[in-house]
């Protein structure tokens, strides 16, 4: 098969000029949203993004045009945030498309903003991405000298300014009202919805956070229509996506896939199996946070959101984690539950709590402390959570620790008895280059 | 060095950053929304951002003490205190650990003779285990200021040191070189 036929968003990711708008124009780059501007008006970008189907690619699925009719008919301001966050344990997709095209990010980011009427166009990246806020920034201000973004851009048709804006190192900023709340100037907290951002988001005005692989859509699907969109995909799934690899496969990295490619197909064409003699174990499919798949559930099912979904687990990011035979699922499980307690905003108890009390019981199972009872517990401990806090951050931690519990028991309960399954293990870190 | 902006907290930025913060300023639709920025431009100068920076920063954006103060220990890179020269930030997340980030971590904390959430005597080397840093499938990664270190293995990991020990550290994977 030939894959490079799926190359909407991933098209400029091996040149090494490809971050330059000199590079970006000659592809035809900034024509969909001269196009947009010039021809089309907003309510046809919003009618065409609508009709591809394009749903969001930071983890939700929801779709984009839908998203972009909230907005209260006649608003006077309206902002246009992109999600650059990416925090996802396994993603690091929305990096690629910063790095290597920032100018296909900032024209969609414009396309979108016009889309939607937003004067103010804010792209809010990841603190620990430093030398792609500089990136960023360049290609930002390559693109306001071009006339693209500013005052007179258009001969004042459309004039948008564009922000990126450096996080600081919070994982929650990444859920959409705890992003416009570390933009406003303060803790990156959430907020209980409703009322939903694109009603009342961004100094109460109506905002639209979408994720930076979403945005970069845009301006393709404007250029060749919903429909070209569409073929690629399923009915209910549309388009391509990217999918951030990681773990020793022979190809780890980002690489774009029709949606609804089965994963066998992905596992042994794209990503050249298992590196290093090493044997598949599991399979996180998209991003940490959703349920963790077992190496023959996941070799039957296909990657897109409904069959994702009928399989137990979700798309989510995007950020597939293969897990080797060689790894303990609980070990694996306790640096994740580290992770969303360290990453808990602290706000609702069940999250602040929750977390550290999974946290603490997987860790005195692994220091051989444990009890058979543990098992029972951790159960107790997710039901007390999931679903009742502010933001989804408490299910992130809930969905892998159940499936986990559920899909590898008899690892959990061997250590609650006091054995090991699996010997620790300290091998060095190998080489593993695509 | 010329103060240009001096309000009685004791604090001054010079006046390149003096110019910086004021567009700053102008982009941000309120004051209070500049706080992150003006927070990254002090660190970026000063390494830290310390009492008499809140106190310029609070008086500057209109905010209490308290909120900058609680912005600064949200988020975990800012500093509130003078740090290594070097620190290094080692990612222990899921994807770095099955990649071997555990052995790379006991690694240096035997070459820098500290361990993780330390920092040597001579203030020269910090340790730190972080969560994910992004490079998941180009791991085990490590950051160091604003760029990363990426498919680390122990012996790149001992020439990082020794190579920042003697001035002359290897090129991040994250700074390529663009000019086509």
């Amino acid at each position: 098969m030939n894959q490079d036929q799926y190359r909407i968003l991933s098209r400029r990711f091996d040149r090494r000029d490809g971050h330059k708008l000199e590079a970006y124009e000659a592809d035809g780059g900034y024509r969909a949203l001269k196009r947009a501007v010039g021809e089309l008006g907003a309510p046809a970008v919003r009618e065409e993004v609508k009709a591809s189907g394009l749903r969001g690619r930071g983890g939700a699925g929801f779709p984009a045009g839908v998203k972009w009719g909230f907005v209260p008919q006649g608003a006077e301001t309206v902002y246009f945030m992109v999600n650059a966050d990416e925090s996802e344990p396994g993603t690091f997709k929305d990096r690629y498309l910063l790095d290597y095209d920032p100018h296909a990010v900032i024209e969609g980011s414009a396309i979108s903003s016009f889309a939607v009427g937003a004067k103010l166009c804010v792209i809010y990246i990841r603190g620990e991405f430093g030398w792609l806020v500089d990136r960023v920034q360049k290609a930002v201000d390559e693109a306001y000298a071009a006339g693209y973004l500013g005052q007179g851009a258009f001969g004042g048709a459309y004039e948008l300014e564009m922000i990126v804006h450096k996080g600081a190192g919070a994982y929650i900023c990444g859920e959409e009202t705890g992003l416009i709340n570390s933009v406003t100037g303060q803790k990156g907290q959430p907020n209980i919805k409703p009322p939903f951002p694109a009603v009342s988001g961004f100094l109460g005005q109506p905002t639209i956070v979408n994720n930076v692989e979403t945005v970069a859509a845009v301006p393709w699907i404007l250029e060749h229509g919903a429909a070209a969109y569409r073929k690629f995909g399923t009915e209910k799934s549309p388009g391509t996506k990217l999918f951030s690899v990681s773990g020793p496969v022979r190809r780890p990295g980002v690489h774009e896939i029709p949606l609804g490619l089965p994963f066998r197909e992905f596992f042994t064409d794209w990503l050249g199996g298992m590196a290093d003699g090493e044997e598949l174990k599991a399979v996180i499919m998209g991003g940490s946070s959703v349920p963790v798949l077992t190496a023959a559930e996941a070799m039957e099912t296909a990657l897109d959101y409904e069959s994702l979904a009928a399989a137990g687990t979700m798309l989510g990011s995007g950020g597939m984690i293969v897990i080797p035979a060689r790894c303990d699922m609980v070990e694996l499980i306790q640096v994740l539950m580290h992770f969303y307690w360290d990453e808990s905003c602290g706000q609702c108890t069940p999250c602040r709590e929750g977390t550290g009390w999974l946290h603490r019981i997987v860790k005195r199972l692994r220091r051989g402390e444990g009890a058979p009872e543990d098992l029972a517990l951790l159960e107790r401990v997710c039901d007390g959570m999931a679903g009742l806090t502010i933001c989804p951050l408490a299910d992130a931690a809930v969905m892998p620790m159940r499936s986990f519990l559920q899909r590898f028991r008899p690892e959990f309960e061997a250590l609650a008895a006091g054995r090991r399954t699996i010997e620790p293990d300290s091998r060095w870190a190998r080489e593993i280059r695509s | 060095m010329s103060v240009p902006v001096e309000d009685g907290t004791g604090f001054g930025l010079g006046e390149q950053d003096a110019a910086r913060f004021a567009g700053i300023l102008a982009r941000y639709p309120t004051r209070r929304s500049a706080l992150m920025p003006t927070l990254w431009l002090i660190q970026d100068r000063d390494g830290h951002i310390s009492d008499a920076a809140v106190a310029w920063t609070a008086a500057q954006l209109e905010l209490s003490e308290a909120k900058v103060r609680e912005v600064v220990s949200f988020y975990a890179m800012y500093r509130d205190r003078p740090q290594a020269r070097h620190v290094l930030q080692v990612c222990h997340n899921i994807s770095c650990h099955i990649l071997g980030a555990q052995p790379l971590l006991a690694r240096l904390e035997g070459k820098l003779g500290v361990r993780r959430g330390e920092a040597t005597p001579d203030g020269e080397f910090a340790l730190e285990g972080v969560e994910c840093l992004g490079a998941c499938g180009m791991g085990p990664c490590l950051q160091l200021g604003k760029h990363l270190y990426e498919h680390l293995t122990p012996e790149k990991a001992d020439a990082l040191v020794d190579g920042l020990r003697r001035g002359d550290p290897p090129r991040p994977d994250t700074d390529r070189d663009l000019e086509a």
